[in-house]
């Protein structure tokens, strides 16, 4: 492995996840390379989600761990932004959308500290940059899905984080949207940040991503694009679930 | 300050207090938690009473904190090992601490001043006689004081944590992503809602309690799309509950914290049929 | 003062008389004999309430409505009370009118506000419940100070008197049970569906909402004739505490309604028991904690998810653990030195593992009476079955290690500690399966050699 003098945004390692006594993940190994538009691809309940989330410390992990440049998560949490999946959330909760994208200052600010000037301005810049700047003010519920989920982005954005972790965001949104999405994370890469995408639609890779990660309760690959996005790798990641490896790892799971 | 004045005085505070921190329950989705902790206070108060023979404020406050935060601990845990739905666990756990209450009760029947309707609907009525005394001095009805109190915590928790309120309520993933411990503020939130539950519980009663606690806030979810507003507008609504409810027992000879929970239904109503009728009107 | 105010608790009705003359046993006896003809009532009226509820919570339990029962049941009393005003005494069946009519109407408003407005179900719940109440408290607040003397006992639909339940009461309860039953008899199918999944009901067709009009009839019509038994507030818990422990024992949706029928029977019988021997207590709460510790007792050892047969099933498997880990390191070191039959005294067996004292002598006691150790005062050895266990152990974490290599293709370094816990599960359908697969392979990744069965034959 080569190693460098700066740490990785994010290493996994050997980490193992169940969920609900099944298993999901199966000792993950990796580390992110800085600077790279990464997609998360596999088939349904392959654990792409489940990944997002362990790494976000929002799931129980059962071996493993994560590393957020060097450190344990909860040393390094502001250098992540997390795009979560829209379902998540109560859209009739009274906020508007320059709210929500505010939310990502909270964790610049201790317990007691006030929203300032900046904040709202960098929260404001990042609906900008999403072109939703019109719709600061609008209750979220009166967004499309489109519009929902660039303001879910922008809240990433406005964490100013270095490294993004994104659950499906391309899911359910139209063509629009789409291309703005893709737009904003070129430039993220082109500002030296790092994101990890879960995406769902195998044409696009290609064109979106120029590294992939091939997830099915294991790494099948990970690696450039160019390199390991092919039908034998594809055929690998999507032929079937390995039974034996599920049934041993539920046994294991309930014994312990 | 006549009696039918401290008498109104206190419905408002009551209501407000309860309003506030109520807008947090139907947000989070938790109303029901509201009901459960009014009910399950009943064994705390009882054992207070019996251990320290006496109705002082401080021993009851402390029992039914225990158990309103009792309730909302064993009900998650119960959940969670049991793999219950959530609503069911609550149920079960509220139950059965209210049962425990009522045969305490009944055992120390004798020992007791707790009338098991009365702790229902409390005697708001009342209140304007029992009044603290400082330095021989009577300086206004003890449940002013004490609900004056209530409402100026749960305001100064609310101002002071908003941040931590709003983000938790609304996406407790994010929150827990950005270090923002969901787990916390809900027991936070629960202990508040418990301190509230035993301020108001002697005046209004543990049900009308949670009336209190549910109907302000989900009119005024009905209403607005501001969070600000909707705390606001639940205060308002809680002073309509008290006095609409004040005037109306009067007028009918009849509990006035009951009319305060109707009152509070024939808002709740308006307001319902009142932003729908909003709605179409944007639309055309 | 206040105090004086709130002070006077309610008479309570007796089940039985003289009560100070008989002990334990004979209430026990006279009790259980259903000599009493009020016994017999209270017993009856307390099974069918039990049986009723039990059941129709199954399926509240299953749509995420627990709390329905208790909206519900505080939703029936205003109904009382206008039932009163009219008639102008207590009577049953107008009683039983007018509280049936009011729930019905709030669980109609529960419907509505989830439906129609952007309230979610637990505040529809809590609206609904606390504004009926307040109704009914205005209107039984407004009898009570009209003086009426035939109102006295109105105030039991709060905290509910079994012990006043007539005749009546039980046999409305009776048919409302056997309504229930066979109702859900023949729509169990389709009331199965809609509790499950709502949305695939419609899709194939379903009358969604009649179907749950259905259900929540018979919700309603369990609460107000069961009221007068428990009480307001406990009536919710009939529905829900046996439902939910019911779910502890089965995944099986008739065997789960079977269940918590018989629950709620068992806790109707004894509470109402435990409120006979002690004629002051109130019934409502007793039949309240008798269900609560079917609960308890459902969810610490039913065996499929109790919490205390899964402590001693963790207990067993890190037993197995220990034993596995003997035989396989004594199997290791007599591989070494080329004698598996060799005695080794305790102390160095210690060594070759990290075992705690107590996990070593129970491990070694219970391997020598599995007959896989032979033991000389304190020396230990393999038996030829002790040699083959430990041979198994070995071949399945190599195994396990080959597969990880080959089929997930992880390095070589990352395999062991997973084999390390493997080498513990794995079922000899697995081992099979995985041989088979691998097509037998002679050499694990580290390069160490697979032992298989055949070869320690001639050993």
């Amino acid at each position: 492995m080569i190693k460098n003098d700066r740490p990785v945004p994010i290493e996994v390692h050997d980490l193992t996840v169940a969920y609900r006594k099944k298993p999901v993940l199966w000792n993950i190994d990796f580390s992110l390379p800085e600077g790279h538009l990464i997609g998360l691809v596999g088939p349904n309940g392959a654990g792409k989600s489940t990944l997002i989330q362990a790494i976000m410390g929002l799931l129980p992990v059962l071996s493993g761990y994560v590393k957020v440049y060097g450190h344990p998560l909860e040393k390094n949490r502001q250098l992540i932004g997390y795009v979560p999946q829209r379902e998540s959330v109560d859209w009739d909760f009274p906020v508007d959308a320059l709210d929500v994208v505010t939310m990502g200052r909270y964790g610049h600010m201790n317990a007691f500290g006030k929203l300032s000037k900046q904040d709202r301005e960098i929260a404001l810049s990042a609906l900008d940059k999403v072109g939703m700047a019109d719709f600061a003010k609008r209750q979220i519920s009166q967004l499309s899905g489109g519009q929902q989920q660039r303001v879910f982005i922008a809240r990433a954005l406005a964490q100013e984080a270095s490294v993004y972790l994104m659950d499906e965001p391309f899911a359910g949104v139209d063509a629009n949207t789409e291309k703005a999405i893709v737009a904003l994370l070129k430039e993220l890469k082109d500002r030296g940040k790092t994101c990890l995408v879960v995406h769902h639609d195998l044409h696009t890779v290609r064109e979106y991503f120029d590294w992939v990660m091939l997830l099915n309760m294991r790494l099948v690959k990970f690696g450039p694009t160019a390199e390991i996005y092919n039908e034998e790798n594809l055929r690998a990641t999507y032929g079937g679930k390995l039974v034996l490896l599920a049934e041993a790892a539920e046994k294991l799971i309930t014994k312990s | 300050m006549t009696p039918d004045l401290w008498i109104i005085l206190t419905g408002i505070l009551a209501a407000s207090a309860c309003g506030l921190i109520g807008c947090f329950l139907v947000l989070r989705q938790n109303a029901m938690l509201g009901d459960a902790i009014s009910h399950a206070v009943l064994p705390g108060l009882v054992i207070a009473f019996l251990v320290t023979s006496s109705r002082n404020v401080l021993p009851m406050v402390i029992g039914a904190g225990v158990m309103g935060i009792a309730t909302a601990y064993l009900s998650e845990l119960l959940s969670r090992t049991g793999r219950l739905y959530k609503d069911a666990a609550l149920g079960i756990v509220f139950t059965l601490l209210f049962a425990i209450g009522v045969i305490l009760v009944s055992i120390f029947t004798g020992q007791i001043d707790l009338d098991q309707e009365c702790v229902l609907y409390g005697e708001i009525a009342y209140t304007p006689w029992d009044t603290f005394t400082l330095n021989g001095q009577s300086i206004g009805p003890r449940a002013v004081w004490i609900l004056g109190g209530a409402f100026l915590i749960n305001l100064i928790f609310i101002g002071l944590f908003y941040k931590q309120l709003k983000i938790s309520s609304f996406d407790p993933r994010m929150a827990k992503a950005i270090g923002v411990s969901e787990r916390v503020w809900h027991y936070a939130l629960m202990t508040v809602v418990s301190l509230t539950v035993v301020a108001a519980f002697e005046s209004v009663g543990a049900i009308l309690v949670v009336a209190m606690l549910i109907i302000p806030g989900a009119t005024a979810y009905l209403l607005t799309s501001r969070l600000i507003v909707m705390l606001a507008l639940s205060v308002l609504v809680g002073i309509i509950c008290a006095v609409g409810g004040f005037f109306a027992a009067s007028y009918f000879d009849a509990s006035i914290a009951g009319f305060m929970a109707v009152v509070g239904g024939i808002v709740f109503v308006l307001a319902a049929f009142g932003a729908k009728l909003a709605r179409r009107f944007a639309r055309a | 003062m206040a105090e004086n105010l709130c002070c006077l608790p309610k008479p309570q009705r007796n089940l039985s008389r003289n009560h100070n003359r008989m002990d334990f046993w004979e209430l026990t006896v006279r009790f259980f004999s259903l000599a009493d003809a009020n016994v017999r009532q209270v017993i009856a009226g307390s099974i069918l309430l039990g049986g009723a509820a039990g059941a129709l919570g199954c399926f509240a339990y299953l749509q995420r409505r627990s709390l329905l029962g208790d909206a519900l049941a505080h939703a029936a009393l205003p109904g009382v009370g206008l039932a009163f005003l009219i008639v102008g005494q207590k009577e049953f069946v107008p009683l039983l009118l007018g509280a049936t009519a009011t729930a019905w109407l709030g669980a109609l408003s529960i419907n509505a506000i989830d439906r129609y407005t952007k309230i979610k179900l637990d505040a529809a719940l809590g609206i609904v419940l606390t504004v009926f109440f307040g109704l009914g408290i205005v209107i039984l607040t407004h009898i009570q100070k009209s003086g009426s003397g035939s109102q006295a006992g109105l105030g039991s639909f709060i905290f509910g008197q079994a012990a006043a339940m007539s005749r009546q009461d039980v046999v409305a309860l009776a048919v409302v049970t056997v309504c229930m039953l066979s109702v859900v008899t023949i729509g169990y199918r389709h009331f199965k569906l809609v509790s499950f999944d709502t949305g695939f009901a419609f899709a194939v067709g379903l009358p969604v909402g009649r179907l749950q009009f259905i259900l929540t009839t018979m919700i309603v019509l369990a609460v107000t004739v069961g009221l007068q038994a428990v009480g307001v507030v406990l009536m919710a818990a009939m529905l829900i505490t046996p439902a939910a422990a019911a779910r502890q024992w089965t995944d099986r949706l008739p065997r789960m309604l079977m269940l918590a029928s018989i629950f709620g029977m068992l806790a109707g019988l004894f509470g109402s028991y435990i409120s006979f021997l002690k004629p002051s207590l109130p019934t409502g709460p007793w039949i309240v904690i008798v269900v609560s510790g079917i609960f308890a007792v459902s969810i610490l050892f039913s065996p499929r998810r109790g919490v205390l047969i899964r402590i001693l099933r963790h207990y067993q498997h890190r037993g197995k653990i220990t034993r596995d880990h003997l035989v396989k390191s004594l199997y290791r070191v007599g591989m070494e030195r080329e004698n598996w039959y060799a005695y080794y005294p305790v102390s160095e067996i210690a060594h070759m593992w990290s075992f705690t004292p107590t996990e070593l002598r129970s491990g070694l006691s219970q391997l020598t009476a599995q007959g896989f150790l032979e033991r000389e005062v304190d020396m230990y050895r393999l038996t030829q079955n002790g040699v083959s266990a430990g041979a198994r152990v070995t071949r399945l974490h190599r195994l396990w290690e080959v597969y990880l290599t080959r089929y997930l293709e992880l390095p070589g370094d990352h395999v062991h500690r997973d084999a390390e816990d493997m080498e513990h599960i794995i079922t000899p359908e697995m081992e099979e399966q995985l041989s088979q697969m691998l097509d037998h392979p002679v050499f694990d990744p580290h390069l160490q050699p697979i032992p298989y069965p055949t070869e320690q034959k001639g050993v």
